[in-house]
Parts: C-alpha cells; sequence; structure tokens
C-alpha cells in the first residue's frame, strides 16, 4: 500500500540551515548535510529545502550544496524557492534535485508550469500554495511573495480556482500550506484542505498547523492527504519522526518503516 | 580505451537527470562511470539504462546518440531504472512531450522502444487515486537474484503514471489502483519501475545485488524460465 509520507522543511540560506535542529540528543545547526542525513536516518520519506537566498534576490548563488546533499542522502529530496526559469530549474535537477517546487513565479507567469512540464515531465513539478483564509469574502484566496513579509501580497486568485489551473497546466504534486495556521500548531486546516483534495487529481502535501502527531493523524485520515510537512515541530523536537511513525502505525495508517 | 575488471557504466542517455543514479551507485562502488561511448559500454561489467522524463524524448535521444543497436546488442547483465525500464519493453503508450512539432502524431502511435523485454508500457489505472503513482509503496519480489535479501512488502520509492503490466517477465509486482510490474526481466536485461537510488537501505540492496551480477550470471543454463512470485504462488 502506498505509504503516507513525512516530510520535513528545512530553510536554507546561502548554503546552511538557517534555524537550530534539536534532535533527541545533541543539536545540529549550518549543516546541511548532517542534518538531511539525520532526518533521513530517523525515518523522514521525504525532504524539502527552502532555499530563502533565493526569494527575495536575484543574485548568482552557489547551489553546490544540492550535489553535495544528493551524494549523500538516498530519500528524494525536493528544493523550493527562486526557481523562475527552466535553467534554474536545469541547475536544481543537474544538481541532483528530485523536484523543484516553485510558488510565486507560476503566480507571476502561469506558462512557466507547462515549459517546465514540456522540458522535465510532471512528475518534478511542484506547485507550492500559500492559501490563507480571507474572513471578509468568506473564501480561501491565495498571497503571493510570502518569502518577503514586505512584498507579500493578495493575488486575484481563488484557492481553490488556482489548484485546479496549476494541475492543467501539468503540475505533478501540490504543497497547500495554510497561511492562517502557519507556526501556530493548532493543527493543519483540515477543512481547507478536504476541499482541496476534492479538486486535486495529484498528489497533495499539507503544510502549516502540525504540533501534535494527532495533527498527521487528523490530516491523513480526514483531509486524505498523500503527505505532511512540518518543520519546527521537528526542528525543535517536539516530534521525533520515528515516535511519530509509530504512532501513525498505531492508528492503521499506511506508513513507510 | 581500458576495459575494467569490474565496471559498472551508467549510460548518458542525454535528457535524463543521472547525477542521483550515479551518485548511488559510487556510494557502492569505486568504479562507476558514466558514459555515451560506445566501447566503453560495450566493455562494461555491467550497464544502467537511466531514465526520466518521457519515453519519446529519451528514445529520441538514444537514437541520436546511436545507441538503440548497441544497447540491444549487450550480454552483461543491464538495468533499466524507471523511464529506463520502460524504455526496454516493445512500445510504450507515452508521448514524447517534448516533440511538441508531432504532437498529435505522437499521441496516436505508441513509442517504440528497445525490444528487450516483450512487453509494452501502457497507463497506470490508479482506479481515481492520485496520478502520478509518487511515494513509498510496497513490493512483492520473486525469487530473482535481484531481489536477494529483499523481503515481501517493502518499501520503495515510485514515481511514474504508466506501467508495464504483469506478464510472464514480471519478476515484482505492486499495486496502486492495479496491480502492475514493479520490476521485469528477460535473461542479462532487468528493469525496476521504482527508484533504488532514492530507496535507502532497501534501494541500496537491490543495487548492491546487481552490484554483484555480472556476465556469466544469466549464461547459466537455467532451472525456472520464469522468477517464482511468492504471494501470486500462496494465492
Amino acid at each position: 500500500m502506498l505509504a503516507k509520507r513525512i516530510v520535513p522543511c528545512l530553510d536554507v540560506k546561502d548554503g546552511k540551515v538557517v534555524k537550530g535542529v534539536q534532535f533527541k540528543n545533541h543539536q545540529i545547526v549550518g549543516d546541511i548535510v548532517p542534518l538531511a542525513a539525520r532526518y533521513a536516518e530517523e525515518g523522514a520519506d521525504e525532504l524539502v529545502f527552502y532555499d530563502i537566498t533565493a526569494s527575495a534576490h536575484n543574485r548568482v548563488i552557489d547551489k553546490s550544496w544540492i550535489r553535495r546533499v544528493a551524494e549523500q542522502i538516498d530519500i528524494p529530496f525536493c528544493v523550493a524557492g527562486g526557481i523562475s526559469s527552466i535553467e534554474q530549474a536545469r541547475e536544481k535537477l543537474a544538481f541532483g534535485a528530485d523536484k523543484i517546487s516553485i510558488n510565486s513565479p507560476a503566480l507571476t507567469d502561469p506558462s512557466l508550469i507547462e515549459r517546465l512540464q514540456d522540458e522535465f515531465g510532471r512528475q518534478c513539478i511542484v506547485i507550492g500554495i500559500d492559501s490563507y483564509y480571507d474572513a471578509a469574502s468568506d473564501s480561501y484566496k491565495v498571497k503571493q511573495f510570502t518569502g518577503d513579509a514586505a512584498a507579500t501580497r493578495d493575488t486575484q486568485w481563488f484557492t481553490q480556482d488556482w489548484v485546479q489551473e496549476v494541475q492543467q497546466r501539468g503540475c505533478g504534486e501540490i504543497v497547500l500550506n495554510v497561511m492562517n495556521q502557519d507556526g501556530v500548531r493548532q493543527g493543519y486546516d483540515l477543512k481547507q484542505l478536504s476541499i482541496v483534495r476534492e479538486l486535486c487529481d495529484v498528489p497533495l502535501i499539507a503544510s502549516g498547523g502540525a504540533g501534535t502527531m494527532a495533527h498527521f493523524k487528523d490530516v491523513f485520515e480526514i483531509a486524505k492527504v498523500d503527505a505532511a510537512l512540518a518543520a519546527s515541530v521537528f526542528h525543535q523536537g517536539i516530534i521525533d519522526i520515528q515516535e511519530l511513525k509509530r504512532y501513525l502505525r498505531s492508528q492503521h495508517i499506511a506508513i513507510r518503516y | 580505451m581500458s576495459q575494467h575488471a569490474n565496471s559498472t557504466v551508467i549510460i548518458d542517455t542525454g535528457c535524463a537527470n543521472l547525477s542521483s543514479v550515479r551518485y548511488a551507485f559510487e556510494r557502492l562502488s569505486k568504479d562507476v562511470v558514466v558514459s555515451d561511448d560506445h566501447r566503453v559500454i560495450k566493455g562494461a561489467t555491467r550497464v544502467v539504462l537511466p531514465g526520466v522524463g518521457t519515453a519519446g524524448a529519451a528514445m529520441a535521444s538514444l537514437n541520436n546518440k546511436q545507441l538503440v543497436a548497441l544497447i540491444q546488442s549487450l550480454d552483461q547483465p543491464v538495468l533499466g531504472i524507471c523511464l529506463g525500464m520502460q524504455m526496454m519493453t516493445e512500445k510504450s503508450t507515452e508521448r514524447g512531450e517534448r516533440d511538441s512539432s508531432d504532437r498529435t502524431v505522437a499521441e496516436k502511435s505508441a513509442c517504440e522502444c528497445l525490444g528487450l523485454i516483450p512487453t509494452s508500457i501502457t497507463d497506470l489505472d490508479s482506479q481515481g487515486l492520485p496520478l502520478p503513482h509518487m511515494g513509498w509503496n510496497q513490493i512483492s519480489p520473486s525469487s530473482h537474484p535481484l531481489f536477494n535479501g529483499i523481503p515481501e512488502d517493502s518499501y520503495l520509492y515510485f514515481v511514474h503514471s504508466y506501467k508495464a503490466p504483469l506478464s510472464e517477465f514480471t519478476i515484482a509486482t505492486c499495486e496502486y489502483g492495479e496491480r502492475f510490474s514493479a520490476a521485469i526481466a528477460k535473461d542479462n536485461f532487468m528493469g525496476v519501475q521504482f527508484h533504488p537510488e532514492k530507496s535507502a537501505e532497501v534501494g541500496s540492496r537491490i543495487l548492491s545485488n546487481f552490484l554483484a551480477m555480472n556476465t556469466q550470471t544469466f549464461n547459466q543454463p537455467l532451472n525456472q524460465t520464469s522468477w517464482q512470485l511468492d504471494r501470486e504462488s500462496r494465492a
């Protein structure tokens, strides 16, 4: 049976992991490779590296850290952040990234999705969507440029419409990051994720809000997502991946062990 | 051209992202070469045919590099990975997406493949489950030497939307909406639909099994013509 995936997300800046990560016995700060190896060893099914260097600046950045990860890590990983052209995507994939995730640039130019799909195949094209609940219109809407608080802006897209648009254009997977929940650790937005799941024929990754092991169970069971992404609960040692997977198995969720 | 005593040559197909496959073999062996040189490939102890992208684009690339006849002539163990496996079959219904000028034609006719294993690639019928089939899924391996020491229900990493159906050439199965070939083989040619290079320890074990093979492995007369699948035989 296809296993539900547990996906830690790491913020990378200038080739280093930005926030410290707390494992059971010690803390690793900085080096990407030992950190990634540690998560892989603990049972992470996939890793996402969110390159925050790239998103706010437009300079040429050394991406050789992607190669170092690919050389040593034997689980799939995705690189997100700052990919707005075929060439930038090619560079990441050539270094060994299995997937690339596009967010703001796809909103600026949706045709980028088709061009990436034609060039590399849909299996490696992930679309990240930052969605929030807009109380005024009682609807879900998409935000752009969330990597930089000053640049963040609302778009004209309703989340459901954008989810359908990116699938038609050929993405292979969607990460739905629900912003109202992000960092609050009150649980994934099950209602919104369930709505999107209904519209989503490609694999769906939930992001934003994980605080307890039960939140993971709920998002798999109720929202029926394929994967759950989280950052702080793993980095701060609040949830141990091995324990999480044991717990989910005991709750009869299909989990790789 | 030096002939390596125990070399593994990964064919440079020209359009695939080879890095991950190369790194995975390099973690296990010191003698790994990526090449499209005919003599290097011909002289290898074993050959890997990687592949990401679409069957049409990948076959076009092999044709451009005049590698088709060469691959067909190989008698050492050859391992196709993912699209590489699909290319080992006779044909694929996957259209070459990069072939935009010829798209309508490509959609109607199947893509001719290498014809090393007599089966064909068709759409995976996921019965409404999300596609691509992406993530870790369990396999039911046969007694084929590629799966030495691989337990029933081991998890491997898959990413695909097309499949080799079950056939006499199936050496491992997987299920996603329907049961399909997780791996196929004929003589010295074998292919896996999953990505062993991305499948942690289990994948590494499968690659090690392949690294233990050489021309002799499949040249001895075999008592069996097909590899027994445990699950099917129990059922």
